[in-house]
């Protein structure tokens, strides 16, 4: 020990004690706030309590039953629907166009968002006509559909796919030119081929540009499966809420509404999932 | 296998990057290229890899690589460029699978080689639970398992922290005294390459010239313990570059 400290410049000591001066203090604490708590129960709460305001409001007549119908009134006309087995009928007619429409428009646009991100040409060519497509609200476009697809479910399923096409198809070319171009030239340098490059490096790397492109897409194919069904269906959600709206029932148009709340909700909440197991890798 | 750089220059338009570079990098030898920032030793280092062409002179390969490389030109980057969403045993994986080596056979390689990097308890786990110096790791098992002839190092230690960086230069200086890989080591750090050169090539400012090559011939395992010895060498690398770091500092920067 003493050896070793006269070797060197340094001395060492294992603890130091120290004597805080009387005028000592705490420092003051200034962190904290800004962070996010979660809050379990609140969200349902806030639904309980403003649909009970609601219902008591329509009791006591503060809400006029024309104006707006108690939850209670909604909520029998959609036991009336579930009873008469009407419900089923709407709710296939309407998924089976949405499914439709929305599987091959988002693989329509993944496929093209690819083309584009990964040719120079194809990118050169397409992206003026997606961009000039995209804007254009494909409702309008529904007489057009209804002459060169029927009236019947062509014309529906065509405004759901074309109108969840072109926000694919520029969600996945972002998402591709987003790709990590560090990782792309890893790929390179160890001699993977193009197509492993694109399928191993590129299509993973895009994935959560194309999941929150599908995110949005799924709302716009709900918005635009009413537009769709309010031309020519007999069934579905839209054509339902679109004869309670004719016939001014509005207990039905509160239950069809909310029947498409719902179902953006499920739809939300299983791109959630899928976000959950193909994106386990994110931070 | 032996590289030989040739009178090698470039320009991007208007900007002269390199100009007339020769050097050679001989089998089992570490070249540490040193230079200040913006001086294009990284886009030197992707010409040797063949990922970029020079506007002139050229990068020769002599004689064959081992028997059994599948990549002999390997790079490490910098920002260890793993896929997050592999596992550590995926990222090796990912450059085997190209050659058609997969199960057993992929299986006793990615074995071997995290075994060699230390890493055979995490193969399991995805780059996000790694810390910097693990990912470098990873980024070196996946160049060992290629079996390269030369490593091509871009800065493999400038994004970790200096506790770290001196944990995986002993790694490195290990597995080299093991296994005799040859290297071209691009750094800005001298302390790296005076402990790991066999042969230092400094570069001037943009344009980027060779101003001076050292040698250090003492063995790679023998200077941690005489780095004072190293210390005069280190401080004329840092002589030669002190004024042309100062003015590439002070450089307004356009180019990459």
């Amino acid at each position: 020990m003493s050896l070793e400290t006269a070797n060197t410049l340094h001395a060492t000591t294992p603890q130091e004690a120290v004597v805080a001066p009387p005028d000592a203090r705490p420092v003051p604490f200034r962190g904290g706030g800004f962070k996010v708590r979660k809050y379990r129960l609140i969200s349902p709460l806030v639904f309980i309590v403003l649909i009970g305001l609601w219902e008591i409001g329509s009791r006591t007549g503060f809400i006029s039953s024309i104006a707006l119908p108690a939850p209670s009134e909604a909520f029998r006309a959609f036991q009336d629907l579930v009873r008469t087995g009407m419900l089923w009928t709407h709710l296939e007619a309407s998924l089976y166009r949405l499914s439709v429409g929305w599987i091959f428009g988002s693989a329509l646009g993944v496929a093209v968002g690819l083309t584009i991100g990964l040719f120079s040409l194809a990118r050169a060519g397409m992206l003026p006509i997606v961009s000039a497509l995209f804007p254009i609200p494909k409702i309008a476009l529904l007489p057009l559909f209804i002459v060169w697809f029927g009236i019947g479910e062509g014309s529906k399923v065509a405004t759901i796919l074309f109108g969840t096409f072109f926000p694919t198809v520029i969600a996945t070319y972002g998402g591709v030119d987003n790709v990590d171009r560090n990782l792309i030239r890893m790929g390179q340098s160890f001699g993977l081929s193009w197509f492993s490059i694109v399928r191993k490096i590129i299509i993973p790397g895009a994935l959560p540009a194309i999941l929150s492109g599908f995110r949005i897409s799924a709302s716009i194919a709900i918005v635009l499966l009413v537009a769709a069904e309010m031309i020519g269906a007999q069934y579905g959600i839209g054509a339902y809420i679109l004869m309670a709206g004719a016939l001014f029932a509005t207990d039905q148009l509160i239950a069809g509404v909310a029947m498409l709340s719902v179902l953006g909700l499920t739809v939300g909440w299983l791109i959630g999932k899928a976000e959950q197991y193909f994106l386990n890798w994110r931070t | 296998m032996d590289i030989v750089v040739e009178n090698l220059s470039h320009r991007y338009g208007q900007t002269d990057v390199l100009d007339g570079i020769t050097f050679e990098l001989k089998g089992g030898e570490i070249v540490c290229i040193i230079g200040p920032s913006g001086c294009g030793k990284s886009t030197l280092l992707r010409f040797i890899g063949g990922l970029e062409q020079p506007t002139s002179g050229r990068v020769l390969i002599a004689g064959s690589p081992p028997a059994g490389s599948l990549n002999p030109l390997t790079y490490i980057f910098q920002d260890f460029a793993l896929l997050p969403w592999r596992t550590v045993e995926g990222n090796v994986s990912l450059v085997l699978e190209d050659h058609g080596i997969k199960g057993g056979k992929a299986d006793a390689i990615i074995d071997d080689v995290l075994r060699r990097t230390k890493l055979s308890d995490f193969r399991k786990a995805l780059p996000r639970q790694l810390s910097g110096g693990m990912k470098q790791r990873v980024a070196i098992a996946r160049a060992l398992s290629v079996n390269p002839a030369v490593m091509l190092m871009d800065e493999p230690l400038s994004a970790l922290d200096s506790q770290t960086r001196e944990l995986l230069l002993d790694d490195l200086i290990e597995l080299w005294t093991r296994e005799r890989f040859s290297a071209c080591y691009v750094t800005h750090n001298l302390a790296e390459a005076v402990r790991l050169g066999h042969k230092i090539i400094v570069l001037s400012r943009r344009p980027g010239r060779i101003r001076q090559i050292v040698r250090i011939d003492m063995p790679l395992d023998e200077r941690a313990g005489r780095i004072a010895e190293l210390e005069t060498t280190q401080r004329h690398l840092w002589n030669l570059m002190r004024e042309e770091a100062r003015a590439a500092d002070m450089e307004l920067s356009d180019v990459a």
